[in-house]
């Protein structure tokens, strides 16, 4: 029998190995937007199965928010991305360090 | 089968597939086929979303992630010609790294949200055929009466990220030739054609005369 259990763990598992991603792709932007897509799935993960346990409808309509603002920051992000390859021609996270934060 | 142990059967197998999706997505060499698994990562999380009766929620992941947002990624990443051995430099000096947070933090997470606990709640009736309703009609009408507001502004978040990543990436080229409207519609006939009038009968001098200016 599924318990509210094996959803959280599983959307613990999703994110951790999101932060792992970010961590050891640290050159490439493309699979850091995709760590964070992952990091986004986990969160949703949990909030169905806290509505569908709990019987709560405000779970599912939070992740129908979630997946809008995810989908707004994808195409931001990849705009700015392809911006910054036509500027620099490189992506790589180390390169662009001109405003010397 | 038991109808439980089927459903148990289907988390335990979608979910093997979602984790080793996502796993292959940090490491798989090629972008592409990272971008490919991440797409394997969203269909089968849709499955299991489904398998809690979260038929909207998982249809909406296929047709918004792994439609639309993937597929630009896809896009960007073919369109980009990225050196793939470049990007991975690095890639086994921060793996040990990466991994002890990454462990450190599951343990950390399976810890604190108390496993044994959430293992008591079990699934109950589905909330929405209680209300005698499909999950679509239950989702649709919570959030066209009690969140309408933040349904309104997510449209305009929606809005604002597309005019955004277009006025990002549009580039005005030089050498460029386009119509212009405003000037189309704003011409005046009065710039363009000059009328001469001239009489038909005189003779002809031996210097022609001066055209006439245009009348106002």
């Amino acid at each position: 029998m599924i318990t509210l259990s094996h959803y959280i763990v599983l959307g613990a598992v999703l994110f951790c190995i999101a932060v792992a991603g970010l961590f050891i792709n640290r050159k490439n932007v493309i699979v850091l937007l995709m760590s964070i897509e992952l990091m986004l799935l986990a969160v949703n993960m949990n909030f169905v199965a806290f509505s569908r346990f709990l019987g709560d409808v405000s779970g599912q309509v939070f992740v129908f928010f979630i997946l809008t603002v995810a989908a707004a920051e994808a195409a931001i992000g990849l705009a700015i991305l392809v911006l910054l390859f036509r500027n620099r021609s490189t992506i790589n996270i180390a390169d662009i360090d001109s405003m010397k934060g | 089968m038991n109808p439980q142990l089927f459903q148990l059967i289907c988390f335990y197998a979608f979910g093997f597939v979602t984790v080793a999706a996502a796993l292959s997505v940090i490491t798989l060499k090629n972008t592409v086929h990272a971008v490919l698994a991440l797409v394997l990562t969203f269909f089968s999380a849709a499955c299991l979303w489904m398998l809690i009766e979260a038929e909207f929620l998982a249809l909406a992941l296929i047709v918004v992630y792994v439609g639309a947002v993937m597929v630009l990624f896809l896009f960007v990443v073919m369109m980009l010609d990225i050196d793939q051995e470049k990007m991975r430099e690095g890639f086994v000096k921060f793996l040990p790294v990466g991994l002890i947070v990454a462990a450190a933090m599951l343990a950390e997470m399976l810890g604190l949200i108390g496993v044994r606990a959430m293992h008591a709640q079990v699934m109950g009736a589905n909330p929405a055929a209680v209300a005698g309703l499909s999950n679509t009609a239950w989702l649709g009408q919570a959030l066209y009466t009690k969140f309408l507001l933040p349904f309104e502004i997510a449209a305009l978040i929606l809005t604002v990220g597309v005019v955004a990543a277009v006025a990002l990436t549009l580039r005005q080229r030089g050498d460029a030739r386009y119509e212009s409207a405003s000037q189309q519609v704003k011409v005046n006939p009065r710039d363009r054609v000059r009328i001469v009038k001239m009489a038909a009968e005189r003779p002809v001098d031996e210097s022609p005369a001066p055209p006439q200016e245009p009348k106002p």
